[in-house]
């Protein structure tokens, strides 16, 4: 038990030596994922509210399917992009490939539908206790998907909490996509599958409670915020 | 404001408009109206003339088909057939708008009390905020404006629904036991919100089971038995010599026949 | 579905596109494919800011299995090629996905295994006769199975021995060096690497070096240019300046020089 608090103010103390290059990291990490994050919940948001609003048929199999799609192995996004933005691939003449940018692109499309999924759970139940009063006030469809965005906002930025954490913490696709190329594609997650596969467990190890720390810095700050709106009866 | 005596005056008003013929006098009239869910009518050939003006009671047991029989008539629900006419017009969705609802259970977005009588507002395309204020006022709500309406009492969330029907100067508001889960003070305070309203000319259809208050409020009363119109009456007459049986049974309390308990003999 | 589906990539992509900026700027710089005992070793770290400061040209080095890595090649996502695999880089070559392939350098194999030695190979410098014995003695050994370069140097190794390595004592991986010093460390089998990345690995253990030294186990790598014929988007000029550079005398002295407590990992050999 002393060797591993040992191990760890050792790994703690390589982390800071790490400096410039450490920060780097992890502000690449927070640059992918809260891009992705963004892009996600402007499509997310809108495909779970027109689910949750719209009534069509194929809807219930429309729902199934971006549920399931929440289980999408990150590894098999990671490819699926790989394979199209490879030079080989049909958008391989962006050049995109071991960029950010196709980091942001699979990590979007990872967690897209889970801000639609989870969103359309939040909207459909909000849209079930306005609806009779939206539809006597005569309101329209447009009109009604504004009212329970924002009146779901606090429900919603959990949400986008989700699609975060899972952004975030997902090493497969950028992997694959990004090259985890030092100084250009390297993020919190690649780096620790770096050095474990390179058996500095301990320094891997103290990556990832970096990783944790940051998790809960941002859930924190969204609970507060959450816990003050309930307290108000905004949410 | 004026003594609730006179208010129940104006709501009892058009007592005598009943059945008094030409369309034109009618603000809501249906014809046949049925509802079938499951293949079960749930309402059944209904036909009603609601005259301008004054309070109209819909009462009848449990289940018997009121609220669905409210929202046919406000449009929030497609009959399966039957017709509906607003004024001797086939009833759209552009006449919901001169129309009104409070439901039995606040309907409130999570924003403050001004906040939601401004998206009512709104949602007719008027942008007024001292409209909204004006109408938070006449409830009796002013000095709750900003506060989240979610956290107001049952009482007050009803007033602020109603300040949200209200605010838009409806031609006929629908109440569909608003004050089923009140205190008699917050049920007094809606009464004479509601009298005020039928004051300046609008029609009020209520559901209710608070006898107390059909006979306070109404002018004409509609008994709804089993998706059916049993009677419709000058509420005088109706509470003091029901025609049909089950409107007899109603109002004496006892359960409609089909429904009675047998106790097993001892 | 096709619509939703395809549109939603349409637009995840546009938003992408919006936000490519800085990752693109980059004007000089290549791509190197190469496999993780070369970047886990340490050796580009050392290597790569000498040969950016002498020419101006950022590398950027995408660390896979040497199977994956010539696969990327052959889909034009790299200009350079590094990896330890003679018979598939010549193939490379030879079905005209790079230009040529030149020695670069080597190190060698080893086998490593837990200081018990269960199945007595310590201290042996014949490869064939140790996996015979390994092999017959049912401790386990844990393997690559990665198509990397050193997985098909392993399997040609135990095919020179004459056996077909299966049972519950053969454990394939299918990961990469480091994750399989890893695995094969934390449940006792013996593990094959090369000497690089086993000197610079963080996790040993107790585990220490069991078979070295035999001739078979010469572990050669090659640099390639990516052809340009083939794809039309590698960088020819940048990418041949940095083999030019690796191959002239001061990249040669360079890797020469790279040591990690005193030991040399990399021997250059380029002609």
């Amino acid at each position: 038990m002393q060797d591993f608090a040992r191990a760890f103010a050792d790994s703690f103390r390589q982390i800071l030596a790490l400096d410039a290059g450490f920060v780097e990291i992890v502000g690449l990490s927070l640059r992918v994922s809260l891009t992705a994050t963004l892009l996600s919940c402007l499509i997310g948001l809108l495909l779970g509210a027109w689910l949750a609003v719209a009534r069509f048929s194929g809807r219930q199999a429309l729902i199934i399917l971006v549920n399931a799609m929440m289980g999408l192995p990150p590894v098999v996004v990671g490819l699926f992009v790989y394979l199209n933005l490879s030079r080989a691939g049909p958008f391989g003449w962006l050049g995109l490939l071991y960029t950010p940018t196709a980091m942001i692109l699979a990590q979007t499309i990872l967690i897209t539908p889970i801000v639609a999924a989870l969103s359309r759970q939040v909207l459909e139940d909000l849209h079930g206790e306005y609806g009779e009063h939206f539809a006597s006030l005569g309101l329209g469809r447009m009109g009604q998907v504004r009212a329970i965005l924002w009146d779901g906002r606090y429900s919603l930025i959990t949400v986008a909490l989700a699609a975060f954490g899972r952004s975030v913490a997902e090493v497969g696709a950028v992997i694959i996509v990004g090259g985890n190329i030092e100084h250009l594609t390297r993020v919190m997650t690649t780096a620790i599958a770096l050095e474990t596969s390179k058996g500095n467990l301990q320094l891997a190890m103290a990556l990832g409670m970096v990783l944790l720390v940051i998790a809960l810095a941002v859930n924190g700050l969204v609970s507060s915020l959450r816990l003050s709106a309930s307290r108000l009866g905004y949410a | 404001m004026r003594d609730g005596e006179t208010k129940a005056e104006a709501g009892r008003g058009h007592l005598k408009l009943v059945g008094a013929g030409l369309p034109g006098h009618h603000a809501l009239s249906c014809r046949n109206l049925t509802y079938r869910a499951g293949g079960r009518p749930l309402i059944d050939g209904i036909s009603l003339d609601l005259v301008r003006g004054g309070i109209t009671a819909v009462i009848g047991y449990n289940g018997a088909g009121k609220s669905l029989l409210l929202r046919l008539l406000h449009g929030l629900i497609r009959p399966s057939s039957g017709e509906i006419l607003w004024h001797g017009e086939a009833l759209s969705p552009a006449h919901r708008k001169l129309q009104a609802m409070v439901f039995q259970k606040p309907v409130l977005l999570r924003r403050n009390a001004l906040d939601n009588v401004v998206f009512a507002l709104a949602s007719h395309g008027i942008h007024d905020r001292e409209r909204a204020e004006d109408a938070l006022f006449r409830v009796g709500l002013a000095d709750a404006a900003g506060r989240a309406a979610r956290l107001l009492s049952g009482g007050e969330q009803q007033r602020l629904m109603l300040a949200m029907a209200l605010a838009r100067a409806p031609q006929l508001l629908f109440l569909d036991e608003a004050t089923a889960s009140l205190d008699p003070a917050s049920i007094q305070a809606i009464e004479e919100i509601v009298l005020d309203a039928v004051a300046a000319g609008t029609k009020v259809v209520m559901v209710t089971h608070d006898l107390g208050q059909a006979k306070r409020l109404a002018g004409e009363v509609v008994f709804i038995d089993r998706g059916r119109k049993a009677e419709a009456a000058p509420t005088d007459s109706f509470f003091n010599n029901p025609r049909s049986a089950v409107a007899q049974a109603y109002l004496e309390g006892r359960l409609p026949h089909q429904f009675q308990i047998h106790r097993s003999q001892a | 579905m096709t619509r939703f589906s395809s549109s939603l990539h349409l637009l995840a992509l546009t938003g992408a596109m919006a936000l490519a900026g800085g990752a693109q700027a980059q004007d000089k710089s290549i791509l190197v494919q190469s496999t993780t005992s070369t970047a886990n070793s340490g050796l580009y770290d050392y290597l790569l800011p000498e040969f950016e400061k002498a020419s101006g040209i950022k590398v950027n080095v995408v660390a896979v299995g040497t199977g994956q890595a010539i696969k990327n090649a052959q889909n034009c996502d790299g200009d350079v090629l590094l990896v330890h695999a003679k018979a598939a880089e010549e193939k490379f070559v030879a079905e005209g996905y790079g230009v040529t392939r030149s020695d670069l350098m080597y190190n060698d194999f080893i086998i490593v295994g837990p200081q018990a030695d269960p199945a007595g190979v310590a201290g042996m410098n014949d490869v064939k006769a140790a996996l015979a014995k390994l092999s017959q003695s049912g401790a386990a050994f844990a393997s690559r199975g990665d198509d990397s370069g050193t997985h098909k140097k392993e399997m040609s190794l135990w095919k020179a021995a004459g056996i077909e390595p299966s049972g519950e004592w053969y454990r394939s991986t299918g990961s990469g060096m480091g994750a399989t010093l890893n695995a094969g460390i934390g449940m006792g089998a013996y593990v094959m690497t090369d000497r690089a990345t086993w000197i610079s690995f963080g996790n040993k253990g107790d585990y220490q070096i069991a078979v070295e030294g035999d001739p078979e186990m010469f572990n050669q790598y090659g640099v390639i240019l990516v052809n340009p014929d083939k794809c039309p988007t590698v960088k020819q000029a940048d990418g041949q300046a940095f083999i030019d550079w690796l191959l002239s005398d001061d990249g040669q002295k360079a890797i020469g020089g790279y040591q990690i407590d005193g030991q040399q990992l990399f021997f250059p050999d380029a002609e």
